[in-house]
């Protein structure tokens, strides 16, 4: 398990308990949290689950794999280095504590 | 319907990508009035996509599925009803009439009824163990008999070649599973891919261990107390099988809409902002046909169209036109290679790839008259997005261009 922190455009932030393997596309989604659509259902085929992964958690995730890579291209709000498509981030405990910030818009 | 109408009630029949996509969009457009969301189904919204794949593997679990949680739902005072059936659609009284005989009146009403699989006209098609996937609860009982043929080694055999059938192939061979796929075409996806890719898509599940079988003639499907225990081909051969799944078309769920008295071919006739001849009544997703401004109908089975018609349907209700003229997109994933399709391929009379067939990431690039209408791409999302650039900008490189890749096809868009 790992507490994951997600903060929305609007300010609003929920920290959830996220099952080890878990997607954090699949976390937001089965618990309420605003600002992410996951349309394609964790595939990479959408880009509309973009967020921004905070220091910490950059530092404890594998780099993008050039899937992910090329499919940020697509995402609607600005696209900054932090820019990760939460479907393809896994929940690890190693990422405990860590916080993502949500684009005010997702399509 | 007035926005700020607080005294309206939508009633939108059926909890998938398309309903709860229109309900979302009603509230994000401003709208005020009562939700009902009416599932038929004993789960709240989930994801349809990682059925084939994730779910039937044993990757993940019920939770990881939901595409809704019910409190984000009830925040947007969206009121989702599961296992509600409905039964008929009274235009007249404008009311919805549900199995258990109760009514719902609408001032608004959507379908997004989605479809539903084919079945075989054969003997032993109606076997237990014989299944179509569309549902969570279809990909569940899958699941089960899978595990049952890797306890006994028994076949799973699956019948149909199409996107489905071949995900449920690819799953099964994860599993370890001896898998045989029957298609009846002589090749695979050939109502969509290029003829190179059909092949590259044969020799890709043959190198996994498929059996497969082209130009496929199904004599029977054979029963053992009602439990299907084999496939007999017109040819005499004989294909032992625990599970048989039917990967073979869907129909679209309109029978409601065509009872209702609403025009329906193979689908619920919209126009491209989703609305039916009745200005009370929109439809979106799977369940619909979209005519075109030349007249043809155009049925799209995806989550673009669902979520992109979804849109428009709670434009239209809520008195705005907002066409769906995007390009039609769609993935498939089977084993390691992803599949991103941009434009609609039917009417090709050319192709051309771009990159190496033997390679890691490749394009296929289809052109009717010269002019470029579709790309599909393995593992090549940027060459998919680009490709949808491409086709939204109505530019079309030479196909001696798409074929070179030492050619930018980035410098045939239009300045931005």
């Amino acid at each position: 398990m790992a507490d994951i922190t997600f903060v929305d455009a609007h300010g609003t932030s929920t920290t959830l308990d996220v099952p080890e393997g878990w997607s954090l596309m699949q976390a937001a989604t089965a618990n309420g949290v605003d600002g992410i659509i996951g349309e394609c259902g964790g595939s990479c085929a959408c880009a509309t689950c973009h967020c921004y992964v905070d220091d910490s958690l950059m530092a404890v995730l594998a780099p993008a794999a050039a899937n992910e890579i090329e499919m940020l291209e697509n995402v609607a709000a600005e696209r900054r280095p932090n820019s990760r498509l939460a479907c393809q981030i896994k929940a690890r405990a190693e990422m405990n504590g860590s916080t993502v910030t949500l684009p005010a818009t997702q399509e | 319907m007035s926005v700020e109408s607080s005294s309206g009630h939508t009633v939108i029949i059926g909890a998938g990508q398309a309903g709860v996509t229109t309900a979302e969009a009603l509230r994000s457009g401003g709208y005020a009035g009562t939700i009902t969301l009416l599932g038929d189904e004993p789960y709240g919204p989930y994801h349809r996509p990682p059925l084939s794949k994730a779910w039937l593997a044993g990757e993940i679990t019920e939770g990881q599925l939901v595409m809704r949680a019910p409190e984000m739902l009830a925040r947007k005072d969206i009121s989702l009803r599961t296992s509600a059936s409905v039964v008929a659609v009274d235009r007249d009284t404008r009311q919805v009439r549900l199995a258990d005989g109760e009514t719902l009146p609408y001032t608004g009403l959507v379908f997004a009824t989605g479809c539903s699989p084919l079945t075989l006209p054969i003997p032993g098609a109606d076997a237990s163990n014989v299944l179509a996937l569309r549902t969570r609860t279809d990909a569940s009982r899958i699941a089960d008999l899978m595990a049952a043929c890797g306890e006994s080694g028994a076949p799973v055999v699956v019948i149909g070649g199409g996107f489905i059938g071949l995900e449920v192939a690819a799953t099964a061979r994860k599993k370890g599973l001896r898998v045989t796929v029957l298609e009846a075409a002589p090749r695979l996806l050939g109502r969509v891919l290029a003829p190179v890719l059909s092949e590259w898509y044969a020799a890709l599940h043959r190198r996994h261990g498929v059996d497969l079988v082209l130009d496929a003639r199904i004599a029977a499907i054979e029963t053992a107390a009602h439990q299907a225990v084999g496939v007999r081909l017109a040819d005499g051969r004989h294909l032992p099988c625990g599970l048989v799944v039917l990967g073979v078309g869907v129909t679209a769920n309109d029978q409601l809409a065509v009872a209702a008295g609403l025009a329906c071919d193979r689908g619920i006739i919209v126009d491209a902002c989703a609305r039916t001849a009745d200005t009370l009544i929109v439809a979106a997703g799977d369940c619909t046909a979209r005519k075109l401004v030349d007249g043809t109908l155009l049925r799209l089975e995806s989550v673009q169209n669902a979520t992109e018609q979804a849109k428009s349907a709670a434009a239209a209700l809520l008195g705005q036109n907002r066409p769906f003229t995007a390009t039609p997109w769609f993935w498939s994933d089977q084993y390691d290679k992803k599949l991103q399709m941009a434009g609609l391929s039917g009417g090709a009379d050319a192709w051309a790839v771009r990159g190496d067939l033997d390679s890691a990431s490749f394009s296929v690039y289809h052109f009717q008259a010269g002019r470029l209408i579709a790309v599909d791409s393995i593992n090549g999302a940027k060459d998919h997005l680009l490709a949808r650039k491409l086709l939204e900008a109505g530019v079309s490189p030479a196909p001696t261009q798409a074929s070179d890749p030492g050619f930018d096809l980035n410098t045939l868009l239009p300045m931005s």
